[in-house]
């Protein structure tokens, strides 16, 4: 609470000269003549004594004297609300009528102040109280309203012209005139008073509460405050008790931001040491693309992402360069998911630097084989010791497109992904031609975790790290594109006559490339070339016949081997060679599969050619100069017309063949078993007569 | 004219006269004969985009709850006290509101009405949208900035910075509603 201000040494003096008039009432004990122990002293001593304790003993005077008010009316803006709370709710506390107070209580108080101030100062605080207690009592009864008494009358003991009331003082107002206050002021103060009550629950007052909503208001100046006031009013109580800078306690909802800002802090900070060297060489020679050039472009067209954003991606790439083995990398793009996006990176390792995950996958896919094999020949045992055969399934799975090797097709670049600048990166695994297949057939939502099992029809093989490096695949072969002549064929061209047709399946920058102007790029499309392999529908870039027999095949038994040659005819797929100008695209429903744009029409001189992709919505590029690039953004899932059919499920499959060895043959009916009984009776007799006959026979030849 | 529009399908041309041809079987009497005539119906792109802009505002105009509010008099405001939802509100579908007429309001039970602020809650919340999981909520850079994409149309996207007033959603797309979300979910 504020310290009450000192007070004004003349009135101090001057109170000391009031003395002699003042009435004394009984006192217990007086060392001198004029200590009076007034009956209503009591409001002071204590006041005394709380001052006291907060201050030092220097400025004595000051906190002996409680504050009183510096003007006649309404003191209390002069010295703040809170030093008037304070002694309001002192006086509040004594607000019970002056009588009740007991003399001896104020006796000891009296000794205590006594000892510590100077006797002339208490007398003359006190006594004045005393003259209140008459006078006060006189003024309420010109009133109608009939406050009572005991409220009201500590209150209006601090006001000076109060306090120098005429009645029994018979000493001339000294702070300026005084004059009686008025009844109107003094209703002023009775209502002031009530309003300055604390709340039971808070520290907080009507009044003050009013205050700051009026303060609120005028400084706001809100239209039609009226119908607002409830909120404002909800408001300005909220505000109270909410301060909004709370600087002793971490603010827990704010946690997850400070988290990812303390990764993303590591992404500014420099690698290993500093100095020179280290600026020299980052200076000279690194992967890191720049990729706040690309975003400027970028801009131009009116697509990428926040200029902040591209900086912590910048920052991040370089992350990564610095933690892998990496020769050229890219930011290949962003890919939106339901819970968390995903950034992609398009990277390519150093010579000879190849990846410890790829030989572990190899090892585990042998020895799955070597366990199949064997388990092949111990079936073919077990079935020559059972006479029946259980019918083997005549099915076979069709055999498996190998994958294609590592920096060919569609496995040229490896690809990191990461959640968000900041975050570390996860590699994503090659993708086999089974994946793309069924990539074709499904399309899922990506959720952000990469471990989320796919559930669609037909079956995934893989979890949501396989299809999104599918779907990256298929993007790169569809979209990736550069201005026509920048790469070229290398000089060590092969036959074209090789196998499957593929032919070139390399390129090189051209060192003459010149720039085609902005304006061709963006009337004809066969001045861009795509210089990513198309994938086949077998869902590789290079053809392979997966009739190939290997070596496994050729464990199994002959009728295997039949069938395979039943059906080797499978059509070699061909697809459109590298570099192939984009107006070869095959259009869809009458739309042109690309989009071309100059970034800014109005000034073709500075503008960027932009083309944009129908087919996959969400992949650019843009070219320039001698400059180009291409990015993606977007959900990650091609474009069709139609909407989407799910593919039926497989026919039912048949059962094995059923041939009259494993029918079951109908149970002989009754009638039947009878007759066949009697038939066979009959036979039986017939035979006992024959051999009756043939033996008569024989005797008769006997005996001849 | 949304029943005319939804008969066009593809892509905007980017033409706004250009006019989309699409042949009905219609019936025609003519006198005693009934019979089938192709009809080519010709609908102009700008009535296909004035409806196509009508539907996303209808269906994924979407608004934090709490800046606006309904006075008892019945007229809806801007509520100029609106601080920006708080850090624990902000994941939760039903602190957003479809920025329309409320359809779905008189069918809920009165249970779950007793908890709602008539002055507040006087729009349809974005919990019981159908499909489920049609709106992907995503928040940038730890806790500064909350981001809603609807999933249904494709290309709107809604901004809220908590606890500030900033908020607003844009759309920026090809204009098609994604039928296969119940495939793709």
């Amino acid at each position: 609470m504020g310290e009450p201000p000192p007070n004004p040494d003349t009135w101090s003096q001057e109170r000391k000269a009031s003395q002699s008039s003042e009435r004394i009432r009984g006192s217990r004990e007086s060392s001198q003549p004029l200590i009076t122990i007034p009956e209503d002293g009591g409001y002071q001593p204590p006041l005394l004594r709380g001052s006291q304790g907060s201050r030092g003993s220097q400025d004595f005077q000051g906190a002996g004297l409680p504050h009183w008010p510096q003007r006649p009316s309404l003191g209390p803006e002069s010295q703040g609300e809170e030093g008037m709370e304070y002694r309001r709710s002192m006086s509040l506390r004594y607000s019970y009528p002056p009588e009740e107070f007991s003399s001896q209580e104020y006796a000891d108080e009296n000794i205590m102040m006594q000892q510590q101030f100077p006797p002339g100062l208490l007398e003359q605080l006190e006594t004045s109280y005393q003259d209140q207690g008459a006078g006060l009592v006189d003024q309420f009864n010109l009133y109608p309203g009939g406050y009572q008494a005991s409220q009201h009358g500590p209150y209006l003991r601090d006001d000076p012209s109060l306090h120098l009331g005429p009645a029994g003082l018979g000493f001339m107002p000294f702070v300026g005139e005084v004059p009686d206050p008025e009844p109107r002021e003094l209703a002023v103060q009775n209502a002031k008073a009530y309003l300055l009550q604390t709340s039971v629950d808070c520290n907080l007052s009507l009044y003050e509460h009013l205050v700051n909503l009026l303060t609120k208001i005028l400084n706001q100046r809100p239209e039609d405050p009226l119908a607002i006031l409830e909120t404002l009013n909800r408001n300005t109580q909220w505000e109270w008790f909410h301060p909004k800078l709370d600087t002793l306690r971490d603010d827990p909802e704010m946690q997850p931001t400070y988290d990812m800002a303390e990764k993303q802090k590591a992404l500014f900070s420099r690698s290993g040491g500093e100095g020179e060297q280290e600026m020299e060489e980052e200076v000279t020679d690194s992967p890191v693309p720049n990729i706040m050039e690309t975003a400027f472009y970028f801009e131009q067209a009116g697509v990428g992402l926040s200029s902040d954003e591209s900086f912590r991606i910048f920052l991040a790439l370089r992350q990564l360069v610095e933690q892998q083995p990496i020769h050229s990398c890219r930011f290949w793009g962003k890919i939106l998911g339901l819970n968390r996006s995903y950034l992609v990176a398009e990277v390519e390792f150093r010579e000879g630097e190849e990846e410890g995950e790829e030989e572990e996958v190899e090892e585990l896919m042998e020895g799955g084989e070597v366990m199949e094999a064997h388990g092949e020949e111990e079936g073919e045992e077990d079935e020559e010791k059972v006479v029946d055969a259980v019918p083997k399934p005549q099915w076979k799975p069709p055999p498996v497109v190998p994958k294609e090797e590592s920096r060919t097709g569609a496995n040229k670049y490896l690809y990191f992904v990461c959640n968000e600048p900041g975050r570390p990166w996860t590699r994503l695994p090659h993708v086999t031609p089974a994946q793309i297949v069924s990539a074709r057939k499904i399309k899922k939502f990506f959720t952000g975790f990469l471990d989320t099992p796919v559930i669609s029809y037909p079956p995934f093989p893989g979890n949501e790290a396989n299809y999104l490096r599918a779907q990256i695949a298929r993007i790169s072969a569809a979209t990736h594109i550069s201005p026509l002549g920048f790469y070229q064929f290398g000089e060590e061209e092969g036959d074209e006559e090789e196998e499957g047709g593929a032919g070139r399946d390399s390129f090189e920058e051209n060192p003459d490339f010149e720039g085609i102007p902005v304006l061709e790029l963006v009337d004809s499309m066969a001045n861009w070339v795509h210089h990513m392999q198309h994938i086949l529908p077998q869902g590789r870039c290079t053809w392979v016949n997966p009739m190939q027999k290997t070596e496994e095949e050729e464990e199994l038994g002959e009728e295997e081997e039949k069938a395979d040659e039943g059906m080797e005819e499978v059509e070699q797929e061909v697809g459109p060679p590298l570099l192939t100008p984009l107006s070869e695209d095959a259009e869809i429903m009458h739309l042109s599969p690309w989009t071309t744009r100059l970034s800014c029409s109005l000034s073709p001189q500075y503008s960027v050619a932009v083309v944009r992709s129908n087919l996959w919505p969400g992949a650019y590029a843009y070219a320039v100069g001698k400059k180009f690039e291409n990015l993606y953004i977007g959900w990650g899932h091609k474009y069709s017309p139609e909407n989407f059919n799910p593919s039926l499920p497989a026919p039912i499959q048949h059962e094995y063949p059923s041939g009259p060895e494993i029918m079951e043959m109908s149970d002989p009916t009754v009638e039947e078993e009878l007759a066949l009984k009697a038939a066979q009776e009959q036979a039986l007799a017939a035979a006992e007569e024959e051999e009756e006959d043939e033996e008569e026979e024989e005797d008769e030849d006997l005996e001849d | 004219m949304a029943m005319q529009t939804a008969l066009v399908n593809g892509r905007f041309m980017g033409d706004p006269s250009h006019e989309y041809e699409h042949t009905e079987l219609q019936k025609v009497n003519e006198g005693e004969k009934v019979f089938d005539e192709e009809v080519v119906v010709q609908i102009k792109e700008e009535t296909r985009l004035v409806s196509i802009v009508d539907q996303i505002d209808k269906a994924v105009a979407i608004i934090p709850r709490g800046a606006l509010f309904k006075t008892p008099f019945g007229a809806t405001q801007v509520n100029r006290t609106f601080e920006g939802l708080h850090l624990s509100e902000i994941r939760k579908l039903s602190s957003y509101f479809h920025f329309r007429e409320a359809i779905d309001l008189k069918n809920k039970t009165l249970l779950e009405k007793a908890d709602l602020d008539p002055s507040l809650d006087f729009m349809d919340s974005l919990e019981y949208d159908i499909p489920k999981g049609s709106w992907s909520i995503q928040m940038e850079r730890g806790n500064s900035l909350v981001v809603l994409r609807s999933l249904l149309w494709p290309g709107l996207t809604f901004y809220h910075t908590p606890r500030t007033k900033n908020y607003g959603y844009i759309y920026v797309g090809t204009g098609e509603k994604n039928m296969d979300l119940p495939f793709m979910l």
